[in-house]
Order: structure tokens, then sequence, then C-alpha cells
């Protein structure tokens, strides 16, 4: 590796002036979308039309992607077009591969389309759809776009490296390290937070239970086929398992209707959350082929078919937002998930806005697949904003339902009761009024018995896609239909990403387990392979049971840490953009990545502050456990003495991740400050990037 | 037309094959012809087999 001295030059050749005829349309594009923007922040009155929303979204996202992109790409990163790219110089036909820019966007969006996008964004409308629109939009085009592309940049000039080794050559050894370790906690959480979501949609839905489990004989069945009858016909085989699966959905209503089936498939959260990690288990020690990657194959086409689906949909329907603009839980007492508008807002949505695994990917496959440099603007930055499309999107189906509805699937049973009756009269006095029958006939019309309380985003994006598509294929049983198709496909991306995270985590267990005792490390071992899978299980699972006995139905305890954690390594990975800039001598671009990077790390503490201290603390609710306990009283939902000792640990527990995490980013804002004053004393660049190759000297 | 037609389809069953971690095999097979002549040629189904458990080694996982 060799330390770059000057930047190649070439990158610097500026951009050709604006034509007259062009000045005039981003003009034009830009007046529009003021216009949109200012309709959904100030009309106040009379309901707001999605289609505004779309508007703005795409105005703003054009003119980002037109002006700031472009910024970034020829004065912050110079990339150049002249320069080869590790794909070229590689090239092994397999992992380094030159590829069309087109080909590498879809699979770069395909990997970072994920369920965070959907699921916060929707528990963030409790605060009104504004809050939620502005954050994603310019928190997009600010922080999360920057991110990805920085990143992206970065990785292209290392050879592909990934995060962990970029951090290591610039932040130093220990910094590599400590990152990486953040890196396994934080999986474990997101694995245990999104298992979570599943739970809480499919307790007590037989429906819903009964189709998820179908994917499993149906995964097997593909993963024979494409192992000795057709091998390899992935498009053949996802069309039989996507056939498969719509039967599966169309039986399900049967299966719940029939008592002697319905009983089956009926299970409560504490019994899902054990078949989960007992699936977890299995799906990651048995051969990939069998059932997890077909289960990928499958989740990831449903995935981008969905999005399409959906995009369609809110175009032809064009709903009314029904939630208002702003409700008046920005002040911190909203059900959905506890705090503030500052910070809490940008932690639950997270994923739509700025998300944290991006940079992993970013360093990943994707350097490795671009054929030059000038596509990465289109891969990196572009990718994230179709991304934060997807957010939008998620917003305006959640707030398109009927407030009230909204909040009797988004509140803990703790706060709204158990029955419609209490539910809408506590939601009515919330100044959402809605009455029991609404309540009963929603639930009536997906084909469930109850909607009561099913929080974690999941449930309610299905049921604001069900209304959607019911409103343009009307019909006896659509909603139904649609509801538990939208739920499928959200379990069964959510349980891939369990399956194929469990993988992961254990074979970074492998890896620190190898350090101490040496056997540990191969992989090919069963002992080995067997005790790390279940001890992986194990942390996901612990989080995964936690949540599911939790007194405020887990999401509402849970999410704010899947946020942290995430929000928390994007901070990492822009703070490693922000040294960077140092390091190339480039201190008059540092505020590019900087200032998102700062406002991360303040959110993520704040945060982090909020859940160790004060009203909303972990500390506050193992505080009120611990007393009840010494005076001898049961609280809801314990019904022993066990399970209030239960959920003190737990709260305890969670108090001691927030702390660690806290710790992380300081220690990481520490490494990124070392190595950011010291570059900005040395007067030559001191980055580690590989040197300068012509593209016209590699290319045959 | 057709030939656009066809371009197009190609290009669509590559992306979403490298979305499911298999890139595309005739380019593969080009660049063993091109520069590793002496290798042998894998079949279609030898090489997805290989890259399917590529996929799962460990490294990057899936986005939330």
């Amino acid at each position: 590796m060799q330390t770059a001295t000057t930047p190649s030059g070439q990158a610097l050749a500026a951009a050709a002036p604006m034509s007259p005829a062009s000045k005039l349309l981003w003009a034009a594009i830009a007046i529009i979308g003021a216009c949109c923007l200012g309709v959904i922040a100030l009309r106040r009155d009379e309901p707001v039309n999605a289609i505004w929303l779309v508007a703005a979204a795409v105005s703003v996202f054009v003119i980002s992607y037109r002006f700031y992109s472009k910024f970034i790409a020829y004065k912050v990163l110079q990339m150049d077009p002249s320069r080869a790219t590790p794909a070229v110089l590689r090239n092994d036909g397999l992992d380094y591969v030159p590829t069309d820019r087109w080909v590498v966007f879809g699979h770069h969006f395909a990997a970072i389309a994920g369920a965070g996008p959907l699921v916060g964004p929707v528990l963030a409308a409790q605060m009104g759809y504004l809050p939620g629109t502005l954050w994603i939009l310019f928190g997009v085009v600010f922080a999360g776009a920057v991110q990805d592309f920085m990143v992206l940049g970065l990785s292209l000039r290392r050879d592909g490296r990934s995060l962990g080794n970029m951090l290591r050559d610039e932040l130093g050894p220990l910094a590599g390290i400590v990152a990486m370790f953040g890196v396994l906690v934080l999986m474990m959480i997101v694995l245990a937070v999104l298992a979570l979501v599943v739970v809480k949609t499919l307790a007590h839905s037989p429906w819903g239970t009964f189709t998820v489990a179908c994917t499993i004989p149906i995964a097997l069945l593909m993963g024979i086929y494409l192992r000795w009858l057709r091998p390899g016909r992935i498009l053949e085989v996802s069309i039989i398992g996507l056939v498969l699966l719509l039967t599966s959905i169309w039986s399900g209503a049967y299966v719940a209707a029939s008592p002697d089936w319905a009983v089956l498939f009926d299970y409560d959260a504490k019994s899902m959350a054990w078949l989960l990690i007992g699936y977890g288990f299995l799906a990651s020690v048995l051969p990939v082929w069998l059932l997890l990657a077909p289960r990928d194959y499958l989740s990831t086409f449903l995935k981008i078919g969905t999005v399409l689906v959906l995009a369609l949909a809110i175009f032809i329907v064009a709903p009314n937002l029904q939630m208002p603009a702003a409700t008046r839980f920005i002040d911190g007492t909203g059900p959905v998930f506890q705090g503030h508008l500052f910070p809490f807002l940008f932690i639950t949505i997270a994923c739509g806005a700025v998300s944290g695994w991006h940079s992993i990917i970013a360093s990943g496959t994707t350097p490795k697949l671009l054929s030059n440099e000038g596509e990465a603007r289109m891969v990196g930055y572009g990718g994230m904003l179709m991304e934060a499309f997807v957010a939008i999107m998620a917003l305006i189906a959640a707030a398109s339902l009927h407030p009230g509805v909204y909040f009797a699937m988004n509140s803990p049973g703790a706060l709204i009761g158990t029955t419609v009756q209490d539910a809408a009269t506590t939601i009515s006095q919330w100044g959402f009024v809605v009455t029991p029958t609404e309540l009963l006939d929603t639930a009536r019309n997906i084909g469930e018995t109850s909607i009561l309380s099913r929080t974690g985003g999941a449930p309610t994006l299905a049921v604001g896609m069900a209304q959607l598509l019911h409103s343009i294929l009307p019909g006896q049983g659509v909603m139904a239909f649609w509801y538990h198709y939208a739920i499928l496909f959200e379990a069964l991306f959510i349980l891939t990403t369990v399956d194929a995270g469990t993988r992961v985590g254990r074979f970074m267990i492998q890896e620190i387990a190898g350090l101490i005792h040496a056997p540990l490390k191969h992989t090919e071992s069963w002992t080995s392979n067997l005790l790390a899978t279940a001890i992986c299980v194990g942390l996901w699972g612990y989080f995964l049971y936690q949540g599911a006995v939790d007194p405020l139905g887990g999401i509402n305890t849970l999410w704010p840490l899947f946020g942290i954690a995430n929000q928390m390594l994007a901070a990492i990975a822009l703070m490693l953009a922000s040294v960077v800039m140092v390091k190339l001598k480039r201190e008059r671009y540092l505020w590019v990545p900087g200032i998102p990077a700062m406002w991360l790390v303040a959110c993520t503490l704040t945060a982090g502050w909020q859940k160790l201290s004060g009203p909303i603390s972990f500390t506050a609710a193992a505080q009120k456990y611990a007393q009840a306990l010494q005076d001898g009283k049961l609280l809801a939902p314990a019904k022993s003495i066990t399970e209030m000792k239960q959920i003190v640990t737990n709260n305890t527990v969670d108090m001691l991740l927030t702390g660690l995490f806290m710790l992380l980013v300081l220690s990481m804002a520490g490494f990124a400050l070392r190595a950011g004053i010291r570059a900005w004393r040395t007067h030559h660049p001191t980055a580690h990037e590989e040197a300068y190759v012509a593209l016209s000297s590699v290319t045959s | 037309m057709k030939q656009a037609l066809l371009a197009i389809w190609k290009r669509a069953v590559q992306t979403a094959r490298l979305c499911c971690g298999v890139p595309d095999y005739d380019v593969y097979v080009r660049h063993l012809r091109q520069h590793h002549p002496e290798r042998s040629v894998p079949s279609y189904a030898e090489f997805f087999r290989e890259r399917q458990t590529a996929r799962y080694k460990g490294t990057g996982g899936r986005c939330c």
C-alpha cells in the first residue's frame, strides 16, 4: 500500500457550465418542490393528499442528486473516471467483476433495502407525518446518502476494503478492534428487535403464523429443486415458490376459520419467541442450500416486487393523509415510543434517513463491482435516495390510516387496555376519535380477531397497504388477502436477515473464540459450529424473549436500542470519512461528513443518556419494579415475583448495554479526533489510498 | 427491437442473479478462457454451488 501524495488532478476537471435551458428547468423543479413542501407543512384545515408528499420528495431528491452529490463527487471525494477501480485491477470473474452500472445499482439497492425503513417511519408517525417527512428528506440528503456514497468512494480507493479494515488503517489498530466488537453487539440487537417485530406480528394470528410456517417446507422444496433437479435455475424456482406462497396465503383463511386447525397455529408472544429462537438455530446450522438460500431468493424478489406494488398503489390511489401534520405527542408523551422529538424521532426513523449498516454494504460487495469511479455517485448516493423514498412510502401508508386505528395498533396494552371499548375510549380521549365498531371492523376486514397492540410497525404497514390495494381491487376478502401477503413478505425477509445474521454472528464468535482456544476457530468442526451458533442465538434470543415479556410490549422499549445502535454505526462511518478528508488535506470539505457525524454523535449520546437517567430510562423502569418488589406488590404484566425480578434484570441489562454503546461512540470519537488532529498538523496527505493506475492502461 | 428486448432481459437476469449473490456465468467463463486457459471451465451447476456456499461464508450480513 502506498500513501497518496497528491490527488490525481483529473477529477478536478470542472463540470461544464449550465445552459440557460437547464437553469430554467432546475429553477422550475426547485419551485415545484418548495410549493409541495409548503403545502404539506402549512395546510392545516383540510386533509393533505399523499401526492404532495411524493412530489416534494421527488423534487428534493432530484435537486440534491443533481447538485449536492455532484459537489461531493467532484470536490469532496474527487472521483476520477480515468482511474482504474478494484473491479478492473483485480478482475477475477467472481468477486471483483467490472459490471454494468444499472446492474450494480440494482444489486446495491437490493442489498441495502431491509425492514428498517419500512418500520421506523411507521413508528415515527405517532408525532404526525410532518416531522418524519422532514427528517427523512433532509436526513438522507445531508447524512444518509452522504455516508453511503463517501464510504463507497473510500473503499473504491482502497481495493474494496471493508469498513473495519479502513478504520484500522486510518484510525489505528485499536479503533478497528473496538469497532468490530461494536458491530457484533449491534448485530445481536438488530436481530433481536427485527425478530421481535415478527413475534408481535404473528402472536395470536393463526393465519399469519400458518403462512409463515409454510415458507419452511416451500423453501426446502426449492432447495432440493435447485440442488438436484434444475441446478441454479433461480428464476424458475422463485416462480414456483411464489405460486406456492400465494396458495398458502389463500389457504390460510381456511386454517384460521377452522377451530381445529387454528389452534395449532395460535401462539402467544412468549411461545412465538421460543419458536423463532429454535428455528433460527436450525436454519443457521443446516446446509445453506437447503433452507437459507432459497428463502433468501424468495425474500429478495418479494421485497423488490412489493416495494414496486406499494409505489404503484400510492400513485393510483393518491390517498389523503388522515394523520395530522403534527400530533400532541411531539411533547414526548406518545404511546408508540417514549421521548421527545429530539433525539427520539431521529433514533426511531433510523434506516430510512441514515443507516449505519449501509456502510458495511458500501464497503462490501459493491465497490468490487463498479467498473468506473464516476458511477459511484449514482450507486452510492442514488441508491440511498431510493431507500429514503421507500421510507416515505411507508410513512404515507401509516399516515393514510385512520389515526384511531393507527394508535390502537401501535400502543401497548398497558396503556390502552385489552378490549376494544377501553382502547376506543382511551384513544378518543387522546383526541383521535374512534369507535369500538371501527376497531372491530378493521380487524374483521383483515381476517384477524383483534388489531389491538399489534406493535412493531409491520402490521400497521400491512393494513395501510391492504387498504390501498383494496381500493384498487375491491372485493370480498381481498383486504384480508393483501394484509396477510404484506405480513408474509415482511416476516419472510426479516427471518432471512435473522438466519443470515446468525450465521455471520456465528463466524464472528468463532473468530473471537479462536483467540482464546484455537480449535474453536475451525468452521468445519460441528462442535465449535454448534457451540458458536448456540451462543449467537442465545445472545439475540435473550433480548427477543425480554421483548416478548416486556411490560410495554417490547417494541416501545427495544426499538430505541436498535436505533441508537444503528445510528452509532453511521456516526462511526461518517467519522472515518471526516478523518480521511483531513488526511487528504481537503479540510475545507470537512463539514460534508463532519456535520452529520457530529449530529449523529449528539443524537446517540443524548438518547443514550435519556435511557440511562430520567423518567423514560431503563434505570427508572428497573427502580419502579424493584420498589414494587420491596413493597411486596405485583405490577402488570408480571404475574409472579420471578417475573418481577426478570423485568428488573432485563432493564438493568438494557441499561448496561446503553452505557456500552455510549462508551463505544465516545471512544471512536476519541480515536477519530486523535487521528484527525495528527493529520491536521501534518503538511502532506497521509491517507492510505492505493496508488493511481490509469483505467486506459488496464482495460484490454 | 427484438435485439434490444433480449439485451434488456439479459441485464435483468444478470441483476436478479447478482442480488442472490450469483455473478454472471458467461463473464466468468470468458475471464477464465482469456486469463487462465489452463484451468478447466466449471459447468453452470458447479459454478452456482460454489457461489451459493461463498455467499453465506460469514461476511457482510444483511441489512436491517
